[in-house]
């Protein structure tokens, strides 16, 4: 009798292998970030103090691409194409389904740090991690607070069309305000308070503490703080929200 | 429960959408073994019945039992037991369709082999083809395997050949006989009236919501009162009478003709079909 358990790494082998045959998804969620911490890295040569800022930016928008960005793509494309009422029909647990396609993107994201901690060990003059304890528990509560709102964002869109769009409209002015890639102490002080409010911030913060400044947890906790109340609102809303097939207009 | 239990019963069923309602009182039982067909014109409510049955919509008053099962718990018990074709299920792009029959299998505790399924299903030459390179008919034969390799009791056929070139539509015809001859049970919609004869043992016509007759196929045919007895005259016109004693109406114009030296051109007495009881239930007032 197939459990849930073995279902759910079922799904996770099969999500796995769809993952590297899906030429474009592999690109914008995996090799995007790595491109920028290369092209970035090399502008940025020689200033270490700007690399220190950037190695951990480049660690957070690698979380939210990985789970935020991929999901919603994912959900709606699934979605919209009847893929997902399909799976409802069958006796996949729901939860192994889910932890299928989660456990994918924390496989992602988790890939995605190491390559990067690796990269700013041989590339960027930054050691390894300060604080390894630290750097687990930031990403993940990153990760499981930008999966959730990834597949709460997938409800508010009609269809996979202008998923592009919506996705985009999020993603790239919450990396821009966040810091990624410049000092955010030479931004007004609106946006910093806007930056501080949204939950890549605080991440970057925490990454930025456990691989290069050394300010531990107890310093972070604030930060921690911000990402539980919006995974909170994320999990609220991919449950509630969710939707498993194509709405009927 | 015992083994003579219905597959399917269903009582008074009603389904609002807001205030359109799109089921209006539906009864129907269809018995294990069975392949019923539910009939009518497009926005008759088959899907929404269908879809009500396989546990995907909560139905707004109604009593429904799908082997023993409320459907609307949504039990994954009732669901190892049940084999869905849907109007339009999509399937992931990037894996074949023995990659896609061996992870659905995976979902059951006895599913059949795959090996058999894709055999079955005409699918043996592309069983190693991504699915996003497959034509439309065989994504639906894909379709077809994925709801037969749990070997469900019970099978659910939403208008299954819909969009169907002659040839496919004879295949699927095939593989819905072979189920039959298994032993499943087969509820399938449909909107064409040769799909209905050739393939359910009962028919329940559809429209607005209501059934608005039910049983054999031919039957439902016969149950009319009238035959049509027709003919060309000698002037080589088409004559067409009803007639609800087709011996008295033949003898009298066979008398007829005898006499005069015509030749009754034609003759033929024939009862209504399915698609006249069809056309005469659904036609609008």
């Amino acid at each position: 009798m197939p459990d849930a358990l073995t279902l759910t790494w079922r799904q996770y082998r099969l999500e796995r292998r769809m993952f590297w045959r899906n030429p474009s998804a592999a690109f914008f969620n995996f090799l995007l970030p790595l491109l920028f911490l290369g092209f970035f890295g090399a502008i940025l040569h020689g200033k270490q103090a700007d690399l220190d800022r950037l190695v951990p930016g480049i660690a957070g928008m690698s979380v939210m691409a990985t789970t935020f960005t991929a999901l919603a793509y994912n959900i709606v494309f699934l979605r919209e194409s009847g893929v997902l009422k399909r799976i409802r029909g069958t006796p996949l647990p729901t939860i192994s389904y889910f932890g299928g396609v989660a456990a994918n993107a924390v496989t992602n994201a988790g890939l995605q740090i190491a390559i990067i901690i690796v990269a700013g060990r041989v590339f960027f003059g930054i050691g390894w991690p300060v604080h390894w304890g630290e750097l687990v528990v930031f990403v993940t509560c990153g990760v499981v607070c930008f999966a959730a709102l990834g597949v709460a964002f997938a409800h508010v869109i009609p269809n996979f069309e202008s998923t592009p769009a919506y996705v985009n409209a999020v993603f790239l002015p919450v990396i821009f305000v966040s810091g990624v890639f410049y000092d955010i102490k030479n931004v007004p002080t609106f946006l910093r308070t806007v930056a501080e409010a949204l939950p890549l911030k605080p991440l970057i913060d925490g990454l930025s503490g456990a691989m290069v400044t050394g300010v531990g947890l107890s310093a972070n906790l604030d930060a921690l703080a911000v990402i539980g109340l919006w995974g909170a609102f994320g999990l609220y809303f991919a449950v509630r929200g969710f939707s498993w097939e194509q709405s009927r207009t | 429960m015992s083994a003579a239990a219905p597959a399917i019963e269903v009582r008074d069923l009603h389904k609002s959408y807001g205030e359109y309602e799109a089921v209006r009182g539906i009864d129907i039982t269809v018995e294990r073994g069975e392949v019923f067909g539910l009939l009518g014109p497009n926005g008759a409510g088959k899907t929404t019945t269908v879809e009500i049955l396989e546990g995907y919509r909560e139905r707004t008053s109604g009593e429904v039992s799908v082997l023993g099962h409320d459907p609307a718990e949504r039990s994954i018990e009732l669901r190892r037991r049940i084999g869905i074709v849907l109007q339009s299920g999509g399937i992931y792009g990037h894996i074949t369709p023995r990659e896609a029959l061996r992870h659905w299998a995976s979902f059951y505790p006895h599913p059949r082999d795959v090996e058999e399924v894709l055999a079955l299903a005409g699918l043996m030459e592309k069983a190693d083809v991504a699915s996003r390179k497959l034509s439309g008919g065989q994504l639906r034969r894909l379709d077809f395997a994925l709801a037969l390799v749990g070997d469900a009791e019970l099978i659910f056929l939403d208008e299954p050949t819909t969009g169907f070139d002659p040839a496919a539509r004879h295949a699927a015809w095939e593989t819905v006989s072979s189920l039959r001859d298994l032993g499943k049970t087969i509820l399938l919609t449909t909107h064409y009236l040769d799909e209905a004869q050739e393939l359910a043992d009962r028919v329940a016509i559809v429209k607005d919501g209501r059934v608005l007759a039910i049983g054999p196929p031919r039957e439902l045919g016969a149950g009319a009162a009238s035959y049509r007895v027709s003919y060309r005259d000698a002037s080589g016109r088409l004559i067409e009478r009803e007639t609800e004693d087709p011996t008295t109406l033949l003898h009298q114009l066979t008398g007829e003709a005898l006499q005069s030296g015509e030749r009754l051109k034609e003759l033929s007495v024939g009862r209504p079909t399915l698609e006249d009881v069809y056309l005469e239930l659904t036609a609008d007032a």
